[in-house]
């Protein structure tokens, strides 16, 4: 049966406080999921107090003061800080997103902050996204012909081009995949809908010639059909794409090259 | 990891099904048909409300209704198979259980399609 609650060794317990800094007015309260692969503690949740006055205004300004001046053990990923890159995806108030463009002040109360759901984790908050990555791969995306390539560029008129919009801004953070139910219980066999998204990119694109190749690879009760429009897709995209109506618009494909 | 498989082995296992459109199909066929037989049943009920055994048996004596209503058994039954598969392949992950369980499930929906349809056939026939 799918496992409902965390493993033993998964529970969250405890945490350590750090003081909070001398004379700061502004001081906001962050609780972030530690744990470390050095030892065999479980998981805990650490409390640091930031410096508002003295700190940039995004959650990620806060954990990159945390690592500088507080606790330089905190691990977690991030190159960007512009939200194009996707590497600092992570929980945060109970909603996945980017650090990097999430707002202080968006959150109310304590900012609590936590790994993508169900994932391996590696260290801290640094997901283990090699499954996410392989499946990526599955799908196979690039461009993909038979007709000998043309001298110049593959072209392609301004409607097709406008297809490719609201996809090829994907920036594969996977907030939407481990915001999915589906993907939680079925994350081997389900490819989740960031890349769902992906395989829809390619097969909407005028330019590729694997369509068919492509729809025989997702036709599957697992692979493209575990998606039950839950919708926490579209509602965690960090980029306010539709995870959800691409994958949508894959299982029309597949009726209509049947009909 | 629990094993030496690469991502890309462990995430492409057996390959394509090469099918799952056909249930999706299915599952949305027999919605849309739910929809008017469903109705058809709610008032069929409601307006055989009180109404002795006489009554029932010459209403569903009609060709009309009875097919309908043999309609509504087989449409709702099909679907109550595949919509419970879904949950089934969702949930259970044990290959043993899961197979029992699916094989349980069309078992269920047969039997209770098959009990209804006797059911109403003998009545059509004025049993």
């Amino acid at each position: 049966m799918v496992q409902l609650t965390l493993p033993k060794n998964s529970t969250i317990s405890g945490g350590k406080t750090h003081p909070r800094p001398d004379g700061a007015t502004n001081v906001r309260e962050f609780r972030v999921y530690r744990w470390s692969p050095d030892d065999d503690a479980n998981p805990s949740l650490d409390t640091y107090h930031v410096d508002l006055d003295t700190c940039g205004p995004m959650v990620l300004d806060a954990l990159i003061k945390i690592k500088n001046e507080i606790d330089p053990t905190l691990t977690f990923r991030r190159s960007c800080r512009e939200g194009i890159c996707g590497s600092c995806a992570m929980n945060i108030d109970g909603t996945n997103t980017l650090a990097c463009t999430k707002g202080i002040d968006e959150v109310d109360g304590p900012v609590k902050i936590y790994p993508l759901p169900h994932m391996q984790v590696v260290k801290d908050l640094v997901p283990d996204l090699t499954n996410f990555y392989a499946q990526h791969a599955s799908i196979q995306p690039w461009l993909q012909t038979k007709t000998p390539a043309p001298g110049t560029e593959w072209r392609q008129s301004h409607d097709d081009r406008a297809k490719l919009d609201g996809l090829y801004e994907c920036i594969l953070c996977a907030c939407c995949s481990t915001s999915c139910p589906s993907y939680w219980w079925n994350g081997e066999r389900y490819l989740g809908p960031a890349v769902l998204l992906q395989a829809y990119r390619w097969l909407i694109d005028s330019r590729d010639e694997a369509t068919g190749d492509r729809l025989d690879h997702l036709e599957d009760p697992f692979r493209l059909y575990r998606c039950h429009t839950i919708m926490n897709c579209a509602q965690a995209c960090p980029k306010g794409l539709n995870p959800a109506k691409a994958i949508a618009e894959i299982k029309k494909m597949m009726v209509e090259r049947r009909v | 990891m629990r094993d030496l498989k690469t991502p890309y082995s462990r995430i492409t296992g057996l390959g394509s099904a090469k099918e799952g459109s056909d249930h999706f199909w299915h599952q949305r066929l027999t919605a849309v048909a739910n929809i008017p037989l469903i109705l058809f049943f709610i008032i069929s009920l409601i307006s055989l409300l009180g109404s002795d055994h006489a009554t029932v048996v010459n209403y569903l004596g009609s060709p009309f209704v009875s097919a309908l209503m043999l309609m509504v058994i087989l449409s709702v039954v099909i679907h109550m198979r595949l919509g419970m598969q879904v949950i089934i392949e969702d949930y259970v992950h044990g290959e043993l259980p899961k197979i029992a369980c699916l094989m349980l499930n069309t078992f269920f929906a047969v039997f209770v399609g098959l009990v209804s349809a006797v059911a109403l056939l003998k009545m059509s026939f004025g049993g």
